[in-house]
């Protein structure tokens, strides 16, 4: 900064100091009303949305509710088993088709890649990735799995849905591992354990809650997520049959529900949003209780959420 | 021949290999992620070749939507647009929003500020199609009698912007939602970005006797420029791939329907005309074709957006101690 402008800046903020004290503090007063205001009306939604479900979806649920084949509209009662049925398949499969890739790709960011050209190019291209549209992973796996084997199946659902568990587990595990300390990887070494043992058994094991919590957060995401079922799954009124068949799952139902005009649907519709609200706000709780109290929870929610650790 | 001290070499060869294959394991599962990118956007070229050859440029810049067979005709114009214009609303009422919390959060005493940003983030983990059904059942209707309404009635006659019906299924109303959200993104990133600014900063800018507004306008905001900006994009990224809450708030008009006029007129985006038509897509023909190609447009889009975001957040992590210039 040269000195002519070094000396406009300070005369700048002279200026500013000097002009009347008690607007100033008014100002600030002003500004901070702004401000828990603005906490507010994002804080108002959440309460109104929880408040709905609880309100029109509590008085819903039943046994016969969670678990029977919905019946026809106008037949009295319409459940949702089948839909809470295919949201576990989904969430099985993809955990099976994303959580090996996820973990050893973490690894290999962490404990392998290090700094080096692949390693950086790998963790900003699984940044991006997290963002990615998950509707046009929809169409991806559409394309990759439904046209190739003809059909619409479970596999592609499930191929769809570990493409957005995968990076976020990768990343997750990754910045869990970089918490373990150096030593620990020393003093295997000095035991004279091979790197696999030493990433295996131990730097894995100090690891295992920031990876459980990457784990369970990804399970949170994936199972609320609708867009790529919608050409892979497609949703179904009955009960699985097999991998190759189009099954149903709670948020599609949810959408279902959504399109038809009977009041039945709406409440049926709220009935089912409680319970996927229920199982996704009892895994992030659970996370926040049992999982992040230490120190990493910080930069992990921030990775979880939004794929980036800002150091 | 003397004793060796160190036996690294007498170790038998399956371990080392089996070491090796780890390594290399580890390193495939990693660099499976460029490969899924790579071969996405060749399939999604690939697969929507023949929209491109039979439209050419058109098919960017035309607003005919018929999938009528032997009157086809596509243009994905109106919902190239429409994700633009909601996006940018959202982007508009929400990041000053999400810039009030993070800076809320930070003047918080810490035992109220941690809970408050939890409460923030948990709105993240409501499922978008949980928004669309509230906002479908319950939000519109309240705002289209309590904000729309008087919105049309007094401005709607002068200003173009409120003219049209208000129905609540329509432009300012998904946008809304969209607003609320990307609100937890962008103000988890900038509170992050905020609280990377070094403590010298901001107590310089209050020994000079500033107030805690004045000390965010000198010492923060200045500061983090670029991850605030970041952070604006990473929010407009999300919004712009946003699919059920849209789909099901937007009004779903196709065609040249679709071109927005008014902040009461029904539209449509990249995400939900695919998510309303491709099942009803006709394998034979080009309606698959264009929706494929309207998913190449929003790949391409989404990706540039995050990249742009991830420069911005990456330089504002790198920035130095030292005066603002």
């Amino acid at each position: 900064m040269s000195h002519e402008s070094r000396q406009q800046k300070r005369a700048e903020i002279r200026a500013m100091f000097k002009s009347n004290v008690r607007r100033r503090l008014w100002v600030d007063k002003i500004m901070r009303g702004a401000v828990v205001a603005c906490a507010l009306t994002a804080i108002i939604p959440l309460v109104w949305i929880l408040g709905t479900a609880v309100y029109s979806g509590l008085p819903v649920l039943s046994w016969a509710f969670l678990t029977e084949e919905p019946g026809a509209v106008g037949a009295g009662l319409i459940s949702i088993g089948p839909a809470i049925q295919g949201t576990l398949i989904l969430i099985g499969l993809s955990s099976v088709l994303g959580l090996p890739v996820g973990i050893l790709g973490g690894i290999y960011l962490a404990e392998f890649g290090g700094g080096g050209w692949l390693a950086r190019q790998i963790r900003f291209f699984m940044d991006v990735f997290i963002q990615v549209p998950s509707i046009v992973l929809g169409i991806f796996a559409f394309l990759a799995v439904v046209l190739v084997l003809g059909h619409f199946s479970v596999w592609a659902g499930g191929f769809a849905l570990s493409l957005i568990m995968f990076p976020i587990v990768a990343r997750a595990t990754e910045e869990s591992i970089r918490m373990v300390p150096w030593t620990y990887r020393e003093a295997g070494a000095a035991l004279g354990l091979s790197k696999m043992a030493i990433t295996l058994r131990i730097v894995l094991s100090q690891a295992k809650k920031g990876i459980i919590t990457g784990v369970l957060l990804s399970v949170s995401r994936v199972g609320g997520e609708t867009a790529p079922l919608i050409m892979t799954v497609v949703g179904s009124s009955v009960f699985f049959e097999d991998m190759d068949t189009p099954m149903d799952a709670l948020p599609l139902r949810i959408w279902r529900f959504s399109l038809q005009p009977y009041d039945e649907a709406r409440i049926a519709g709220w009935g089912a949003a409680f319970t996927l609200l229920l199982v996704i706000f009892a895994i992030h709780l659970g996370v926040r209780y049992f999982f992040m109290q230490e120190h990493g929870g910080k930069g992990l929610r921030v990775v979880l959420h939004l794929g980036r650790k800002v150091r | 021949m003397p004793k060796r001290w160190i036996q690294r070499d007498e170790k038998p060869r399956r371990w080392l290999l089996s070491e090796r294959i780890f390594k290399y394991a580890t390193a495939a599962a990693g660099a499976y992620v460029l490969a899924v990118i790579l071969v996405m956007a060749i399939q999604l070229g690939f697969e929507s070749a023949p929209i491109w050859e039979e439209e050419g440029a058109e098919f960017v810049f035309g607003t005919d939507w018929n999938s009528v067979p032997g009157r086809e005709s596509y243009g994905a114009l109106p919902y190239v647009l429409g994700t633009l214009i909601t996006s940018a609303l959202a982007l508009a009422l929400g990041f000053p929003l999400s810039i009030g919390i993070a800076m809320l959060v930070m003047i918080m005493p810490k035992r109220l500020g941690r809970p408050l940003g939890y409460l923030v983030d948990l709105i993240e983990a409501v499922p978008s199609v949980v928004f669309g059904l509230w906002g479908l059942f319950v939000f519109r209707l309240y705002f289209r009698d309590y904000v729309e309404k008087p919105l049309h009635d007094t401005l709607g006659d002068s200003i173009y912007l409120f003219g049209g019906t208000p129905f609540g299924l329509d432009v300012l109303t998904a946008s809304i939602i969209l607003a609320i959200m990307i609100i937890p993104t962008i103000s988890s990133i900038s509170r992050e970005v905020m609280s990377a600014v070094p403590h010298q900063q901001k107590e310089a800018a209050y020994m000079l006797g500033s107030t805690t507004f004045e000390m965010f306008r000198m010492a923060i905001f200045p500061y983090s420029k670029a991850g605030l900006l970041g952070a604006a994009m990473l929010g407009l990224g999300r919004a712009v791939g946003e699919t059920m809450a849209v789909t099901m708030l937007i009004g779903n008009a196709t065609g040249a329907n679709a071109m927005v006029s008014s902040l009461f007129d029904a539209g449509q985006t990249m995400p939900s005309i695919i998510a309303n038509e491709f099942l009803e897509a006709s394998p034979i023909g080009l309606h698959t074709p264009a929706l494929i190609g309207i998913g190449l447009i929003l790949l391409g889009v989404g990706l540039a957006i995050n990249v742009t975001a991830h420069f911005l957040v990456g330089r504002m992590v790198k920035v130095n101690e030292g005066p603002v210039h």
